[in-house]
């Protein structure tokens, strides 16, 4: 083997995972320094692989292949890998985000969907809130006086990303981030409104979903306040009234 | 990938190319192909029937909102999406999040798997290889693999010193390894 040998034992823990603590931290360490380890890790991944299709068992029931089938049909593709790259100053992609994060409202709503009727009921009354909800959000993304912040970290890669659309004469807030990281046990992501005077506003609180995904869309904001910049914190999930420092990500007007 | 053909007429990479292009069929396809080892790994490390369930849809449902996600230099579909569900049915019988982004799963192992035959025979192969093992050394393996425990948590089970477990860990794998380069 390449790798070296007073790692072997420690590379093969990590790779079926139940390597844990200083030990782990220590071996991360040197991987990113040593391509000969991160080889034979990646090859030891494979050979768990093969440990997983030791698995034997009846076959899954065919309600489980209906519930995909179903699940499939009702969720429109995604845009093309392509289009992922954001354009954020046109205003036609404002309204097309929008329009998105009404799927993915309606995305969410249909994973749940049993086949109860009256959950089904309650689901569609739900989705007609959020297409009233949707609409005014629509207005805001495509406001022609809305002020539009870009809050980014300082660290790469993976690129947190966070975009504040904020229209003063309304106190209307969208917020949309991407890439963020996950959030320790009983913690939550607080979106703060820095005024250009006075102390920051909660302007709510978020987790990010498995894909690191997040919105805000109209938090409960005091009328007219002139924003100087948003800001992210880590908070209790609760949320908190006044920013619990470090400042993880913030940005200016553009 | 060798792109060998299967009852279905559709390799792996073509299905998976079919699905980017929003193609319900070859989700289907790529369900009746895996479905099976991707509910058994789940069952196996979950023990609960609706649990499985959900992590199958889960791993299917992944697959067809992000199939630019896998590509065969990422190695084989079948033995992917039994990683990925062995991840994601840890991570439920943890309670925590996803720990892993499934971009980052990379499986470098070599047996074809679309077609039945060859799907059989990987399996046949690799259980094999676990029944031939010391029982101390596959059950340290599958603990680990399977229960999502620590070397310290399987050690404290055991009774047996930490450097015993881990390199019965190790040489568990390296038997598998061989197996499949005989």
């Amino acid at each position: 083997m390449s790798a070296h040998e007073q790692y072997a034992d420690d590379l093969a823990l990590l790779a079926v995972g139940a390597l844990q603590g200083d030990e782990r931290l220590a071996l991360e360490k040197h991987l990113e320094g040593c391509a000969a380890c991160r080889r034979e890790l990646e090859q030891l991944r494979g050979d768990t692989a093969l440990l997983a299709l030791s698995a034997a068992g009846p076959a899954p029931p065919g309600r489980a292949r209906e519930r995909l089938l179903k699940a499939i049909a009702e969720e429109p593709r995604a845009t093309k890998p392509a289009a992922r790259r954001w354009s954020w100053t046109l205003i036609p992609w404002f309204a097309a985000a929008a329009f998105a994060l009404l799927a993915v409202f309606f995305f969410r709503q249909s994973d749940r969907l049993s086949q109860q009727v009256a959950e089904l009921q309650d689901q569609a009354t739900q989705q007609q809130a959020q297409l009233e909800r949707a609409r005014e959000v629509v207005s805001t993304l495509t406001s022609t006086n809305a002020l539009r912040v870009t809050l980014v970290a300082a660290q790469t890669p993976p690129q947190p990303q966070g975009k504040a659309i904020y229209v003063r004469d309304r106190s209307s807030l969208v917020f949309l981030a991407s890439n963020m990281p996950a959030l320790p046990p009983q913690k939550a992501y607080e979106l703060w409104l820095i005024p250009t005077n006075g102390a920051p506003i909660p302007a709510g609180v978020f987790k990010p979903d498995a894909h690191g995904s997040a919105t805000v869309v109209e938090p409960p904001l005091p009328a007219g306040v002139e924003a100087k910049a948003f800001a992210i914190t880590v908070e209790p999930e609760q949320g908190s009234a006044t920013p619990t420092m470090p400042i993880l990500m913030s940005g200016a007007g553009e | 990938m060798s792109g060998a053909e299967t009852k279905g007429g559709a390799t792996d990479v073509s299905l998976v190319m079919a699905i980017r292009a929003g193609d319900e069929g070859a989700m289907a396809t790529l369900y009746d192909r895996y479905s099976s080892i991707v509910y058994a790994v789940s069952l196996r490390v979950l023990a609960d029937t609706g649990a499985a369930e959900d992590v199958l849809q889960e791993v299917f449902m992944q697959l067809w909102r992000n199939p630019g996600v896998f590509d065969s230099s990422r190695g084989n579909l079948g033995a992917w999406l039994a990683v990925i569900a062995r991840n994601r049915a840890i991570d439920t019988l943890r309670k925590r999040r996803p720990e892993t982004d499934i971009a980052d799963v990379v499986v470098s192992v070599e047996p074809d798997m679309a077609g039945e035959a060859e799907r059989s025979r990987a399996m046949a192969k690799v259980r094999g290889t676990l029944s031939g093992m010391p029982a101390a050394q596959r059950s340290a393996l599958e603990m680990a693999y399977f229960e999502g425990l620590t070397h310290t948590e399987i050690a404290a089970k055991t009774g047996e010193p930490l450097g015993t477990i881990k390199t019965r860990i190790r040489a568990g794998l390296m038997a598998l390894r061989k197996a499949f380069e005989a």
